[in-house]
């Protein structure tokens, strides 16, 4: 039995000419289970509900008033995209612990030696996952802060000429815009990528007994991480939203 | 010394000198939280939500470093 660990994720297979990731599988495999509960869920709302309609409303109405002690009011706005985070990461970050993940695969000759693909990796031990999860997250709070300040106002966090040490202060603020999207990249993909190496490892290693508390450890992992997103983009949403105090 | 194994040298050194910062950036939060609900065991759901949410933050530099230690050993 061999170790194989890749910091990329491989290409399993092309799509019209586009290469097909194994963490992208998992990504759309993620999605097709999100998509598939919500609609059964909707299509048998009753005043007396059934157990899956139980913990949906559980799920929902529990991260709602995490949110909204989070945001305050406004969380009607932001609640959509908060909670697709939370539950599309939290989901994603689990697959990669099912068996199968990661071992059943097949072998592919490169560079003259053979290399091990596995078909499904963790969607967010995906780097391009965890990037584009963060561009959609900082972008969104540029987007809301426009709607509620105007152009103008939230513009003006960035570019003030009153004052040379607050033309300083927007640089720094831009500057630490741009380092959020490789923040919450590098935190999720590291967690996530970490955790799969060290499953790996400890399983290469004493595949009896031993793995199970890194198995619950990478368990808690996944729900903390999926919660520190959600919550850091709830937090910066609320920030970027509030009306500056002078 | 081989390129190879000062490659390996620098992912040692690299994830464990940069988990002492984080390491005691970590404990003095789990510190002060503690601290805080001892003196208003009230206030432990903020408490404890917030200081998630500071520990996140800490551990992130942690995983920067461990980034850097992987992308050392496996390219």
């Amino acid at each position: 039995m061999d170790l194989h660990i890749s910091l990329a994720a491989e290409k399993v297979f092309d799509l019209f000419g586009l290469p097909i990731s194994n963490s992208m599988l998992a990504g759309w495999i993620v999605t097709a289970f999100l998509i598939a509960i919500a609609i059964i869920v909707r299509s048998q709302l009753s005043l007396i509900p059934n157990k899956l309609q139980i913990i949906a409303e559980s799920v929902v109405g529990g991260l709602y008033s995490l949110f909204e002690a989070v945001v305050g009011e406004k969380v009607k706005r932001f609640f959509p995209l908060l909670a697709t985070f939370f539950l599309f990461i939290i989901f994603s970050n689990w697959i990669g612990l099912l068996p199968g993940v990661g071992t059943i695969g097949f072998h592919k000759i490169e560079d003259h030696h053979e290399v091990f693909v596995p078909l499904l990796r963790a969607a967010t031990a995906d780097l391009n996952t965890t990037l584009a999860l963060a561009i959609i997250s900082v972008v969104t709070i540029q987007y809301f802060g426009i709607r509620s300040l105007g152009i103008g106002g939230y513009l003006s966090k960035f570019l003030n000429f009153s004052n040379p040490m607050y033309f300083f202060v927007g640089i720094l603020e831009t500057i630490s815009e741009i380092s959020k999207i490789i923040s919450f990249a590098f935190r999720l993909f590291g967690n996530i990528f970490a955790g799969e190496v060290l499953l790996a490892v400890m399983a290469f290693l004493i595949p009896l007994f031993v793995p199970i508390p890194f198995l619950a450890l990478e368990i808690f992992v996944g729900f903390i991480q999926a919660l520190v997103f959600s919550m850091l983009s709830a937090v910066f949403l609320s920030v970027a939203t509030q009306k500056a105090e002078h | 010394m081989t390129d190879q194994g000062f490659k390996l040298l620098a992912a040692g050194l690299a994830i464990g000198l940069g988990a002492i910062g984080p390491g005691i950036g970590v404990g003095l939060l789990a510190g002060r939280a503690l601290e805080a609900i001892g003196r208003n065991p009230d206030a432990e759901g903020k408490i404890r939500t917030n200081m998630i949410l500071a520990i996140a933050f800490a551990e992130a530099i942690a995983i920067y470093a461990l980034v850097v230690a992987l992308i050392l050993k496996f390219t």
